[in-house]
């Protein structure tokens, strides 16, 4: 059997996806809280924002899963013995990705790698060629020849495969909206692909196709290339990339999620007191706020660092080290970003707290914890909802610039800032080594891009006239370029 | 007017302790002096007095934050922290933890940065506003969408793409300009260009989206349908009256970062190896200078204050309504 | 004809698009006269504003849009001009000036700014002429010294003065016609009678035409030649201003006047519309009241009624008057001789439920370098009162008098600075913690606004029931279950599933009355009513003012009932005290004070409330300027730099309580000894 490992940042995460499900099962039960999900559903820039999201938490939930496999035979005292390497499900999907390296770069689905090497041939003379890959294309006899109908056909292949997949993806729908509303089925067809239907599943389904479209074809391809090509030591540029989301995920959604419950509960208590808490809490938060966010999570990161160095019997693996740094470094970007959220919350609590059925509570001698908890933070939470998902795509940028900077990840982790950092000297070479970088944009710029359309349907269905949580961004400002 | 700024000034005196306690106690939870000095003076032989000997002459040598040897007031004031925090109020940023003179760094290294972030600063604020209005101009139009996609789309790009497709590009592809580097004068130039059209542009989605919000709120708003009303031309209820009114929150968000200028743009300085107050910051942050980097999160800490400040006043010269007190 | 000025031809408006469309204005036809005031009488959501902004062509962009009719303005179709021509009307033809009086003004340009850009555009002047012309209109809508107020923000007006900017505004371009689109509501009773008698004397120097928007029959009485009644998005009744005050003819015009509280209805309930609005969403077939008619049959359901002539000029839509019809039309349900409520005879003040004794609260305001307190608002500066058992006393005044600050500090939401109020014999001001939540199921209170005073996220059962909660009346879940039940039927039949529901999904009078439900759950013997109906339609206040007046009759409640309205309090108190900057100036029984003022503030209050009875109309005694502010009230009697009758000691001494009747008193040197 295999052996679980639980890292700080599964945990957080696991958390985060049970709070998730609690909640809309919660939503569900409650009309006017479903109201606004409702709308956001049916958006259709919001539902095929959706639709890309829900690929990304997949492979991210995927890579949250750990583990360390049997290394064979057994310990002296009876137990099985685990190899030292931590790996994740998506590891194991991936294994062809993952063990297949090369020598150093390869270009995508490039049957030879990118340089010149001295190779020494049978009869014991030298030259310098282009080497062939030790995987990309290895079943091809004469690859210049059989390279571009060999791919053409995988593409062919994965298309078609897609295509099944999708047609029954739509099967499913159509099946399940014909039931429900009693239609015949080609009229629930013709229904879902025209798209009148209540929620827009036309466009979900166009998104998912091409998601599948686009998992397919690079799934077949990847068997025998490498579709991003390699990087200097070899790996598998697709590899790094999709594990580079479970990074990105984490960030943009633990930083906020850590100092939530302080942000609201110091916001809210400010709003609601006034007086001397008020002024204790202002003074924290401008206090934080005026360290410049770089130099705090410079300090913060180098200090740990440094503890670190220090006490290297904590940690058992590279990985575990790794996962601390990451939420160490989530935590500290929790901190720069929560004094926003603070302000936001205290001023609208104290907007709140003069409102009539606050003055009406406190007519019935209703307590002020009961207060809080029932008439404040009920009607704070969306500013709340807000704010993570608009601050989600800042983070998820905001890594990548942290980490070029130095202070951001760990240099063994996973991410696409350590991508772009890798891959930015290349750039200088003649001729260029791209691909890593264009892996690393696109694939950032498909999380980011969807992040930002999802948040723009969830602001204008939760906050669709108000300008409180329109602002340009929770003070990030000085982190981006 | 004068005693409010008098009296935001004395509140800045416990904002500004505060941010260095959060400082000091940031870095030597971790490090201790001892570990400063030996990172100072190499790894090679170093003896105990030469320890003692660079705490004492860098005034590393007296307990952290509580003196027990002394009495009275002195308890408090005979520490590291107070007399490190002390010279700081006065602007006197003292030596490095390499003996370098902080000031004179700084005098020094603030012009390239003020030369890359003013440009960036205004022509981005010209370039969103103008954007901003033409959107607002042609709203409920395809024009409107269409830029509204354009500008989400702009904005989910990674700032450092802008500046990597910009430096190949126009640097390495068109040879138009040198890639990085930097030098005084008029030839400054050529250096300052690329990194400032990068700013601007990675700027251009967010910032568009921002003031357009801002904008199309103003439109909104009871007094639009008044100027209407009189049969003046959608321009000039655009500029004479919406304008204007967005001026509050634009100017307000405005002045904040205004101070901020002064510290440099990091990732810009960084990658286009500008020799300004960003560089010099990262510099510090990775050589573990306590002395530069606590010099920098005062003189950060001082600059946003004194934003908030601007921001207030700003506020009266825009809005006859606020009055301080 | 001739004389006729605009002309509306089945205008037709929609807001949004598609089946969910509004019919905001649903074919509605009028014409305006040369120099006469067209008043468009209709209560909130019938089209009425909507009409106003169609004829601009100011519709809320993009949504709204007129899909059909014609806007005629001397011989031009307003909807057929392109934009530049019809900007040209905008303001230079068409003057118009709007309700949100404190939004409608630019808040960073001065005003002479603002009523400059208008003469400029219309008026081509520059320089000098055009500062002459400026101040030349700010003194025509009486502006008082216009060179001092030229450089003026907004903000530094109040809210008489806002209006007459924009006024001024619209006046700018010499319109021919100006829409005054409810010119008033915001305004205080003696600012109305001003700004009504400003629009009068405008109207007869410049013989410009009135359309004016309002829903108070008081204002149309007042000031209509021509009147037009709305309903639903469509006229139902149009006539000249006389007869139809005389007699007015459609059922819904009929129940208006019926709804409206006096005097003279005290012994009896309102006569009520029941039902509410209809949705204009969607199509109507038949007449667009049915449902809520006392007199309507199979035809009013089957068949939309056509205009009916039934005098000269004086036309109405409904079936009784059409003879093709009105065969099936029932006998006018006889309405049962009301039971006359009963009340406990007025008692003497020794059985007062509730007495305040010169209480004062005032809030510091603090300025210089260290915030040191340098001076104070006070809002209440010793206030005396008493409401006796099962009685009620209506605290009336003019908006920033203090009357909410009252309330808050009896009820100690607000700490009073000084005074005391004593409750049941128990002084409250002293009480603390436990001992003053205990007796907080005592008094109670409901708000202004229907639409704050309930937590929008929370169901209408735990609304009710948080007070029995909070207070631990009712620990049985089920008991309390079946007491909100009650209360939700008592209120007026709410039925029980709406326990489960969300506030948003009730009326403005729904939620009024769920208010009144929520206070009544901890059987308080006092409820204070902070000006409970005056968001509410007519028709809706004459359902709340009618259960307030049932629910006092059967549960023996005492109302504290704060207003600005004099007709309610007519209609609903015992006694009455007048409120002026922060002290009573005069109470007494309602029927003394208000027959027979003493004070002239009161005087000057009751004179400028618009009657719809021409017989009862009064002399109206104009007011100088505004509302001093409570930091820096004037010296002597408050009220002396406005009042008419002002004497010398008026200015030396704030006058002392004189008794004129038995429950009348008076704090006037006027009757001073």
């Amino acid at each position: 059997m295999v052996k679980l490992v639980f890292l700080w940042t599964d945990a957080l995460l696991y958390v985060l996806v049970a709070t998730v499900l609690l909640s809309a099962w919660y939503i569900r039960s409650h009309e006017h809280l479903r109201a606004p999900w409702r709308e956001v559903l049916h958006s259709r820039l919001g539902v095929a924002a959706m639709v890309v999201l829900a690929a990304y938490v997949t492979i991210g939930l995927l890579d949250s899963v750990h583990f360390r496999m049997p290394a064979g035979g057994r310990a002296a005292d009876g137990a099985e013995r685990y190899s030292g390497r931590v790996l994740s499900v998506l590891d194991l999907i991936l294994t062809p990705l993952r063990t297949h390296e090369e020598e150093t770069y390869s270009a995508p689905l490039a049957t030879r790698l990118y340089t010149k090497e001295t190779v020494e041939l049978p009869d014991g003379r030298d030259v310098r060629i282009y080497p062939r890959l030790r995987y990309g294309g290895a079943q091809l006899r004469d690859p210049a020849r059989e390279r571009i109908p060999d791919i053409l056909h995988t593409v062919l292949r994965g298309a078609v495969f897609a295509l099944v997949l999708w047609a029954a993806l739509l099967a499913l729908v159509v099946a399940r909206l014909a039931r429900r509303h009693r239609w015949r089925v080609l009229h629930a067809l013709y229904r879902v692909l025209s798209g009148r239907t209540e929620h827009p599943w036309n466009v979900a389904l166009y998104t998912a196709g091409a998601l599948i479209l686009f998992g397919s074809v690079t799934g077949h391809l990847a068997v025998h290339y490498h579709v991003f090509g390699t990087d200097k030591v070899g790996q598998d540029v697709f590899y790094e990339t999709l594990k580079s989301i479970r990074t990105g995920l984490v960030i943009g959604t633990l930083s906020t999620l850590v100092m939530l419950p302080l942000a609201i509960v110091l916001g809210i208590t400010a709003g609601y007191f006034r007086s001397w808490v008020d002024d204790v809490i202002q003074y924290l938060y401008t206090t934080l706020n005026s360290i410049p966010g770089v130099l705090l999570i410079a300090a913060a990161i180098l200090m740990l660092e440094v503890y670190m160095a220090n006490h290297p019997q904590n940690f058992q693996t590279v990985i575990a080290r790794a996962d601390l740094r990451l939420l160490f470094l989530c935590i500290i970007l929790g901190i720069t970003s929560w004094t926003g959220l603070c302000r936001l919350l205290r001023g609208e609590a104290l907007k709140l707290r003069e409102l009539d059925y606050i003055q009406a509570a406190q007519a019935f001698g209703v307590g002020h914890t009961k207060i809080l908890t029932r008439h404040i933070l009920p009607n704070v939470m969306h500013i709340v909802l807000i704010t993570v998902v608009l601050d989600f795509s800042g983070l998820v940028l905001a890594e990548a610039v942290l980490t070029y900077v130095g202070v951001g990840v760990d240099p063994t982790t996973y991410s696409w800032g350590n991508m772009i950092n890798g891959a930015r000297l290349e750039l200088a070479r003649d001729p260029v080594v791209w691909w890593s970088l264009a892996a690393a944009f696109v694939f950032m710029f498909g999380l980011v891009l969807s992040a930002n359309l999802f948040a723009d349907a969830v602001r204008d269905a939760f906050d669709p006239r108000s300008g409180t949580t329109r602002g340009p961004g929770s003070g990030r400002r000085d982190v981006g370029a | 007017m004068i005693a409010y700024i008098i009296r935001r000034i004395l509140y800045a005196v416990p904002i500004l302790i505060g941010v260095n306690l959060i400082t000091f106690v940031l870095f030597f939870s971790v490090n201790s002096p001892d570990d400063m000095a030996r990172m100072q003076l190499g790894t090679k032989r170093v003896t105990p007095q030469a320890i003692q000997m660079w705490k004492h002459d860098h005034g590393y040598d007296k307990p952290l934050l509580y003196n027990a040897a002394q009495r009275g007031v002195d308890r408090f004031t005979d520490t590291i922290f107070f007399q490190k925090s002390v010279r700081l109020f006065a602007f006197d940023f003292g030596r490095s933890d390499s003996g370098r003179d902080i000031g004179s760094d700084i005098r020094q290294r603030m012009w390239p940065s003020l030369a890359i972030a003013v440009p960036v600063f205004v022509v981005g604020l010209l370039t969103n506003i103008t954007m901003a209005l033409l959107i607002v101009f042609f709203r409920a139009t395809y024009l409107e969408v269409s830029a509204v996609v354009l500008s989400v789309v702009l904005m989910s790009i990674s700032s450092l793409f802008y500046i990597i497709a910009g430096q190949y590009i126009v640097g390495k592809l068109m040879h138009l300009v040198p890639i990085s580097g930097y030098a005084g004068g008029l030839s400054a130039f050529k250096f300052l260009v690329l990194p400032v059209v990068v700013g601007v542009i990675s700027g251009i989605g967010s910032g568009t989206r921002w003031y357009r919000t801002i904008f199309l709120e103003e439109f909104g708003k009871d007094y639009v349908r008044t100027a209407r009303a009189k049969g003046l031309s959608e321009l000039r209820v655009l500029f004479r009256h919406v304008l204007q009114n967005g001026m509050v929150p634009i100017l307000t968000g405005a002045m904040v970062i205004l101070p901020l200028l002064f510290m440099g743009n990091l990732i810009l300085e960084s990658f286009f190896g500008i020799p300004g107050l960003g560089s010099y910051t990262i510099d510090a942050i990775q050589s573990q200078d306590f002395a530069i980097v606590r010099a920098m999160v005062f003189l950060g800490s001082v600059l946003y204050i004194v934003g908030l400040l601007l921001t207030d006043i700003s506020y009266t010269l825009v809005d006859p309504r606020i009055r301080l007190r | 004809m001739s004389d006729v000025l605009l002309e509306i031809e089945n205008l037709e408006t929609r807001i949004g698009a598609g089946e969910g469309a509004v019919r905001a204005v649903d074919g509605v036809s009028l014409a305006v006269r040369r120099g006469e005031t067209f008043a468009l009488l209709g209560e909130s959501g019938c089209g009425k504003s909507m009409t106003a902004l169609s004829i601009m062509r100011l519709l809320p962009a993009p949504a709204g849009h007129v899909v059909g009719g014609r806007v005629i303005l001397e011989g031009t179709d307003l909807l057929g001009l392109s934009e530049a021509e019809m900007r040209r009307v905008r303001g230079g033809r068409i003057g118009m000036i709007f309700q949100e009086l404190m939004t409608s003004l630019n808040p960073v340009l001065t005003i002479g700014e603002q009523i400059a850009e208008t003469v400029h555009m219309h008026r081509r002047l520059r320089g000098r002429a055009l500062r002459a012309r400026v101040l030349e209109l700010m003194d025509s809508v009486g502006v008082p010294s216009p060179r001092r107020h030229i450089g003026d923000y907004p903000h530094q007006l109040s809210g008489g003065m806002k209006q007459r900017v924009m006024i001024a505004i619209a006046l700018a371009g010499e319109p021919q016609l100006l829409i005054a689109d409810e010119p008033t509501t915001a305004l205080d009773v003696t600012i109305q009678a001003e700004v009504l008698d400003l629009l009068r004397r405008l109207q007869h120097e410049t013989g410009m035409a009135l359309l004016l928007i309002t829903h108070d029959l008081g204002v149309v009485a007042q000031m209509a030649d021509q009147v037009g009644v709305m309903y639903a998005g469509h006229i139902v009744e149009e006539a000249p201003r006389a007869p139809f005050f005389e007699n007015p003819h459609h059922p819904y015009s009929r129940k208006l006047f019926e709804s409206v509280p006096t005097m003279d209805k005290r012994d009896r309930p309102l006569a009520v519309i029941p039902g509410s609005v209809p949705e204009l969403t969607r199509v109507f077939h038949g007449c667009r009241f049915v449902d809520r008619c006392a007199r309507a049959w199979e035809a009013c359901r089957e068949i939309a009624p056509a205009w009916r002539v039934v005098a000269d000029g004086y036309r109405v839509r409904c079936h009784l008057y059409d003879p093709a019809h009105a065969d099936g039309a029932p006998e006018p349900a006889r309405v049962p001789a009301p039971a006359a409520v009963v009340r406990p005879a007025r008692s003497d003040h020794g059985a007062d439920l509730l007495r305040v004794t010169d209480l004062e609260i005032h809030f510091p305001i603090q300025s210089g370098l260290f915030k040191r307190i340098s001076g104070r608002v006070r809002a209440v500066d010793g206030v005396s009162l008493a409401v006796g058992v099962g009685h009620t006393l209506a605290l009336v005044g003019e908006s920033g008098c203090g009357k909410t600050t009252v309330a808050k500090g009896i009820l100690q939401l607000i700490r009073p600075t000084a005074g005391s109020v004593r409750f049941d014999g128990v002084e409250l001001t002293t009480l603390r913690g436990r001992a003053l939540r205990r007796r907080r199921r005592d008094f109670q209170i409901i708000f202004q606004d229907p639409f704050s005073s309930m937590n929008p996220r929370m169901m209408i059962g735990d609304i009710v029931e948080e007070g029995m909660v909070a207070l631990g009346l009712v620990t049985d879940r089920d008991a309390r279950r079946a007491r909100v039940e009650e209360l939700l039927g008592q209120v007026g039949g709410l039925p029980a599933r709406a326990r489960e529901r969300y506030p948003h999904e009730f009326s403005g009078g729904q939620r009024q009355r769920i208010c009144i439900a929520r206070a009544l759950a901890v059987d308080p013997k006092l409820i204070v009513c902070d000006e409970p109906t005056s968001a509410l339609d007519v028709s809706v206040q004459a359902q709340i003012l009618n259960l307030l007046k049932r629910l006092q009759g059967k549960l023996g409640l005492s109302y504290l009932f704060i207003t600005h309205n004099l007709s309610v309090v007519s209609y609903l108190a015992d006694d009455v005290a007048v409120m002026y900057l922060g002290r009573i100036v005069e109470r007494g029984a309602v029927g003394e004070v208000l027959e027979a003022p003493c004070h002239p503030y009161t005087e000057a209050l009751l004179s400028a409330v618009p009657v719809i009875d021409e017989a009862s109309r009064r002399e109206v005694i104009r007011l100088e300027g505004d509302l001093p502010t409570p930091v820096d009230p004037p010296a002597g009697c408050h009220f002396h730099p406005r009042c008419p009758r002002a004497m010398p000691v008026c200015r030396e001494h704030y006058p002392g309580v004189t008794r004129i009747g038995e429950h009348h008193e008076v704090r006037c040197h006027l009757h001073g000894t």
